[in-house]
């Protein structure tokens, strides 16, 4: 058996799609909670790629990449408090900003990358991996899927957190009515600037976090501008996905294969131009919106600032 | 009986006011919405709070339930002097408010929404809340399905949600803000019900209305709001040795002085001169399809001749939205036909029904009638962009436009700086008025009003009524879609009641005209 | 999701109730002066915890991109393609559409006029050529547009999510297009075959500006008098405001919704098509200059102005230009003038609450 179906095609197939996947996993799921709770966040593109570099950043100082989580975390946050600071608490245009931001984090990274590291590019080490005992055995999709860093099951973990958060508990229902009916929830005395404020940092949260998987595990290097387009994946994701966070995790493991088919193919012998490849995950989505094309199931404010008494 | 002392003279000892507002003064942007405003609530008491629109109940119910702060006054709850300083704040002393507007998450289900509002650290507690829910809905004599989504609810359960939550936490205030305004005759009764149980669980009842003899039926005392000020109340004694019309007439002059009844303005023409006018609007089997979500309208056959003011009753939601958008022409007519002046309009766009002489006054004068940002002017020619002599060639000519602005607004007497003025800035009477003159403006032969005088105050509701009849007068064929039915006896010649999407009769406005409409309003005596 | 246009249609336009306060004009241009000031302030300080001199490095961008010659044709050949995407971003937004995909637009418009256009030259004349590629560079940016417009208009499918799936397609699909179909055979790298330089957009005098920059400027100027002065934009304007009033009023949404994407669309291509067939002759492989990023947020700086988006594209072109240079003499990337760009966003958005706040103020 080669060409398409060949072990080594469907082996780096497998690994490409996690490590693809779970940036976009991570930030898509905290773009969903923005979402739900009625704010777009478009800045996610650049929480994502200012987590990528500071957490590039302190991994690379400390040799560890847990810090290096915690410091793309600090980094998606910083922005977030930001977007959270202006949309949210002064109402202005959630688009604007948005964009705002994405190009201010364009920027900065760019500009802290040369200032720190001049125009080299240094690497970090391989990570270690975690294997799961029985499972990491089986074959072509065991390495690929479970003998991962520890980060990956946590990513993993962290959808059925979401569910378990948006079913069962009242940040779930606070979210959803931020969303869908903020004057319900300021009625029931729960503060909407205060769901959503707490929203937009989950979303810089996980989207720091996303970020630095890229950079730290993903390609074990920072390059400015690396997220390239990864974040209004996210977006989108968030957007397909209607508040079932199961549907963000299936949504990035298929951006996830589109994005790694390239070079499984390659692997797999297969020659065929990157651009084709990567051009499958937006058609299919585009074929997703135009075949089940439904009228909007985004919340009823999102996008709106809420003013008590304004309806 | 202008007594503004908080406590009336026959108070006992023991029964003392839970809720004391003792001369709250509330100013906005040009207005004093409260001036100087005292009540007094008692537990086991219904305070009927009673006054036009604009009157200034909802800044007071703003107030006690914590969306607002007063300039002046302060406010007492059980004895102490209280500053209800948001809502949460107005639960926790135990003032539950239903609001006229639903205040409840649709995508929700009841239970969920019952649980919202909890701390967020907080476990959720499902068992917990259906024994509560259980609890309170036997108090209240109601029965609820827990697990469906509430936008799935009638809008009369989704009241009794609302009641249920506004109770949760065992608040011993209740604020019912025009509660009875969605609801059917049916609902109101429920809703009756609901609140005598109420008012024996010992619970003190504000319930707000701008309705007359829902003020004396439900209220054990009723204070009376005008213009931001209380100008009067009747106290439990004085309402127990009144009969209701005694009660009321009391009111009526208390509210407008004395001699200011209303009297119908109908019927200015005789019946047999309007029998022999010109049929000019008519539809045969008209029916449009609405989607799910909506009540969709059938086997509607109706004419209106000129000169005649034609009125359609109903409880809101029965299809009359529907069937005025499919007259104008927003709506496809799915069925039947639509004439004017004999002519089949059915399949014409709105604007060539415009052109032809059929004009819609929507109800929903800031969310579709006009562009609150774009200026009067332009507004006043919202349905006619690009005609002569306001555009030539494409291009827009200022002079005109503001002319034109200029003769409706002094004909329709818009309170404006000026044609530029952005319409958004004015107040809902001016709106409404330009609205009116854009549609009455330009020959119309027939115009459709859908609650033309929804959310204005007393004297805008006279204008308004009055260029509706003298439209009608000068021989243009009339349609009033209201849902208040004194509305529609003051105004029509004859009645037709939606109901289901469809109409179920139609009645001259005769003596017994109210008590029929009524009646076909729920059904009685509609065949199926 | 709604676009608020800030700024009062010239229908409307309109005299404050005092008149006591300063004059319309000269209080946009105070807030559009100021958060570039305060960027600038901001910006500075950035510069300073670099270690990097901020004075030579704005001197550096204004002598480079305004004061020396060459920098200045530089600057305006740059505004060219800016402007008509302002252009297309401003008839978007006016009618209340979130055109996000300008940049797939751009791209694919301007690789079918590169391959076109020196495929023609080969039996027609230039003079010919010229318009031709533009045509197609317009209509290849309104097709693209089609899907999220029908979807859009007809669906209710989000146009936000639609546009960007379409504008990500849109830059594989180009470099697809340069890779195989139209690679010019005689190059190692992938790239379209070339139109020679006399043969592209004659050029202003004796300068190096061709005259895209003309037709962009002409080209923005109708629209802003089409959208502030006709009964056309009217009705797109409207529609941008309040759909249901747009209903309402007996207009077709719908239509008007898949027009004002593929006019938009359209225009975004030309953009492409001018930048093609005035400056580069070719497209690279990967080349992707990303211009509608940084240029909606100054179509919302000008208040979706088309005058106004002419001063603030010069402004915007003159510090990429100027940027460059200032940033190499300071050994920085280039990519601080990104920051700069963010700051003055941040800083107008801040600028316009106040003055909102001042406004509603005023009015007690």
């Amino acid at each position: 058996m080669t060409g398409l179906l060949s072990d080594a095609f469907l082996i780096s197939l497998v690994a490409g799609a996690v490590a693809a996947g779970i940036p976009l996993l991570l930030a898509g799921l905290g773009e969903q909670v923005s979402e739900k709770a009625g704010v777009l966040n478009i800045g996610i593109e650049g929480m994502m790629l200012l987590g990528a570099y500071t957490g590039f950043y302190v991994a690379f100082l400390t040799g560890s990449l847990w810090l290096g989580f915690l410091g793309g975390a600090a980094g998606g946050l910083i922005l977030a408090a930001l977007m959270a600071l202006l949309c949210v608490r002064l109402g202005l245009n959630q688009i604007v900003i948005g964009i705002a931001l994405t190009l201010g984090a364009d920027g900065i990274t760019a500009l802290l990358h040369h200032v720190q590291f001049s125009r080299t590019y240094p690497r970090l080490p391989r990570v270690d991996t975690l294997p799961i005992p029985g499972l990491s055995e089986i074959p072509i999709i065991g390495q690929g899927l479970f003998n991962r860093h520890p980060s990956v099951y946590l990513a993993i973990i962290a959808v059925f957190v979401l569910v378990w958060v948006f079913r069962r508990t009242n940040i779930g229902l606070n979210l959803q009515a931020a969303g869908d009916k903020p004057a319900a929830l300021d009625a029931a005395g729960v503060s909407v600037t205060a769901t959503r404020t707490f929203a937009v940092l989950f979303t810089g949260l996980m989207a720091g976090l996303g970020g630095a998987y890229m950079s730290m595990i993903g390609a074990g290097i920072f390059i400015p501008f690396m997220t390239g387009g990864a974040g209004f994946i996210a977006i989108v994701l968030a957007m397909l996905a209607r508040g079932h966070p199961t549907w963000v995790l299936y949504g990035a493991l298929l951006f996830g294969v589109s994005l790694s088919l390239t070079t499984a193919m390659q692997v797999g012998g297969v020659n065929v131009p990157t651009d084709v490849v990567q051009m499958l995950p937006f058609a299919m989505v585009m074929l997703v919106l135009v075949i089940f094309a439904r009228r909007s199931a985004l919340p009823a404010a999102l996008g709106l600032p809420y003013v008590r008494g304004q309806r | 009986m202008t007594d503004l002392s908080p406590t009336a003279p026959g108070e006992t000892e023991t029964n003392h006011p839970i809720v004391l507002v003792d001369g709250v003064t509330k100013r906005f942007p040009g207005v004093i919405a409260n001036d100087d405003v005292s009540l007094a609530i008692y537990p086991g008491e219904v305070h009927a709070l009673l006054g036009e629109n604009g009157a200034g109940k909802s800044t007071l119910i703003a107030m006690l339930s914590g969306m607002l702060q007063p300039d002046s006054g302060q406010i007492h709850v059980r004895g102490t002097t209280t500053t209800i300083s948001s809502p949460r704040r107005a639960l926790e002393l135990g003032i539950g408010t239903v609001y006229q507007h639903p205040t409840l998450v649709p995508t929700l289900t009841v239970l969920e929404n019952l649980m919202l509002g909890a701390p967020w650290n907080q476990r959720m507690n499902r068992a917990a809340t259906r024994a509560r829910l259980t609890e309170i809905s036997n108090t209240l004599g109601i029965t609820l399905p827990e697990d469906a989504r509430l936008g799935d609810l009638s809008l009369g359960q989704q009241q009794q949600v609302e009641i249920v939550k506004a109770l949760w936490r065992g608040e011993q205030v209740l604020i019912l803000d025009e509660a009875t305004s969605m609801l059917t005759p049916k609902g109101v009764d429920d809703l009756g019900q609901v609140i005598d149980r109420l008012r024996t669980a010992g619970i003190a009842i504000v319930f707000i209305t701008h309705k007359l003899n829902e003020a004396v039926r439900f209220g054990d005392r009723v204070s009376i709001l005008k213009l931001g000020q209380k100008v009067g109340d009747l106290t439990p004694q004085q309402l127990a040795e009144l009969s209701p019309e005694d009660a009321i007439r009391n009111i009526v002059d208390l509210m407008f002085g004395a001699a200011s009844q209303g009297e119908s303005t109908a019927g200015s023409e005789s019946k047999s001169e309007l029998q022999s006018a010109p049929v000019v609007l008519a539809t045969q089997r008209l029916a449009t399809f609405a989607g799910l979500d909506e009540p969709s309208v059938t086997q509607v056959e109706f004419d209106v001749r000129a000169g005649e003011v034609f009125g359609i009753a109903g409880v809101d939601g029965n299809g009359q939205k529907q069937l005025a958008e499919a007259l104008a022409g927003q709506r496809p007519i799915t069925g039947g036909t639509l004439t004017l002046e004999g002519r089949d309009i059915s399949r014409q766009t709105v604007v060539q029904r415009q052109k032809a002489g059929l004009r819609y006054v929507t109800d929903d004068r800031l969310g579709e009638g006009t562009v609150g940002t774009f200026s009067i002017g332009v507004n006043m020619l919202l349905k006619r962009i690009g005609d002569d002599p306001f555009w030539r060639r494409g291009t827009i000519q200022r002079k005109e436009v503001e002319r034109h602005a200029e003769t409706l607004i002094e004909r329709h007497d818009v309170r404006t700086p000026g044609p530029d003025t952005p319409i958004g800035r004015l107040s809902g009477g001016n709106i409404q008025k330009a609205l009116l003159a854009r549609e009455l403006d330009n020959a119309p032969l027939a115009v459709i009003y859908n609650k033309p005088t929804y959310g204005l105050d007393a004297n805008n509701i006279q204008f308004a009524r009055r260029a509706i009849r003298d439209q009608a007068d000068q021989g243009v064929a009339t349609i009033v879609i209201s849902t208040d039915l004194d509305e529609i006896l003051e105004l029509s010649d004859r009645i037709g009641v939606m109901l289901g999407g469809r109409m179920v009769g139609i009645v001259e406005n005769d003596r017994d005209a109210q008590r029929r409409v009524g009646e076909l309003m729920i059904g009685v005596g509609v065949a199926a | 999701m709604s676009i608020e246009a800030s700024e009062p249609t010239a229908a409307t336009a309109g005299t404050d109730e005092d008149g006591a306060a300063l004059p319309e004009w000269l209080v946009r241009v105070i807030l559009a002066l100021v958060p570039i000031l305060l960027a600038l302030i901001a910006g500075a300080v950035i510069l300073l915890l670099l270690g990097r001199d901020p004075i030579s490095f704005y001197v550096n961008i204004v002598r480079r991109g305004l004061i020396s010659w060459i920098g200045l044709q530089e600057t305006i050949t740059r505004c060219a393609p800016l402007i008509l995407l302002g252009a297309s971003l401003i008839v978007a937004f006016r009618a209340g559409l979130w055109n996000l995909g300008v940049d797939g637009q751009f791209l694919l418009a301007a690789v079918v006029t590169a391959a076109l256009s020196a495929w023609m030259i080969q039996s027609v004349p230039s003079w010919v050529v010229l318009p031709v590629g533009m045509i197609a560079g317009f209509a290849v940016g309104a097709v693209w547009s089609l899907i999220p417009a029908l979807l859009k208009a007809y669906q209710g499918v989000n146009e936000i999510v639609t546009t960007l799936m379409m504008s990500f397609l849109g830059v594989s699909l180009a470099n697809v297009l340069i890779k195989i179909p139209f690679n010019d055979p005689n190059t190692t790298v992938p790239q379209t075959m070339t139109l020679a330089t006399t043969d592209r957009l004659p050029r202003l005098f004796d300068t190096t500006i061709n005259i895209g920059v003309v037709i962009a400027v002409v080209v923005i100027l109708i629209v802003h008098w089409v959208m502030t002065r006709t009964a056309f934009g009217l009705r797109l304007q409207t529609v941008g405001a309040n759909p249901k009033a747009a209903m309402h009023a007996g207009l077709s949404v719908p239509l008007l919704t898949v027009v004002t994407f593929g006019l938009s669309a359209g225009l975004a291509g030309l953009a492409g098509s001018v930048e093609i067939l005035g400056v580069w002759g070719n497209v690279r492989a990967d080349w992707n200059p990303a211009y509608g990023l940084a240029i909606i947020p100054l179509v919302f700086l000008a208040r979706f102005n088309g005058i106004a988006v002419i001063g603030f594209t010069f402004f915007f072109a003159m510090l990429s230009i100027g940027g460059e240079t200032a940033s190499r003499r300071a050994d920085l990337p280039n990519y601080f003038i990104l920051v700069l760009v963010a700051l003055i966003l941040i800083f107008m958005a801040l600028t316009e609450w106040l003055n909102h706040r001042r406004a509603l103020a005023r009015r007690v």
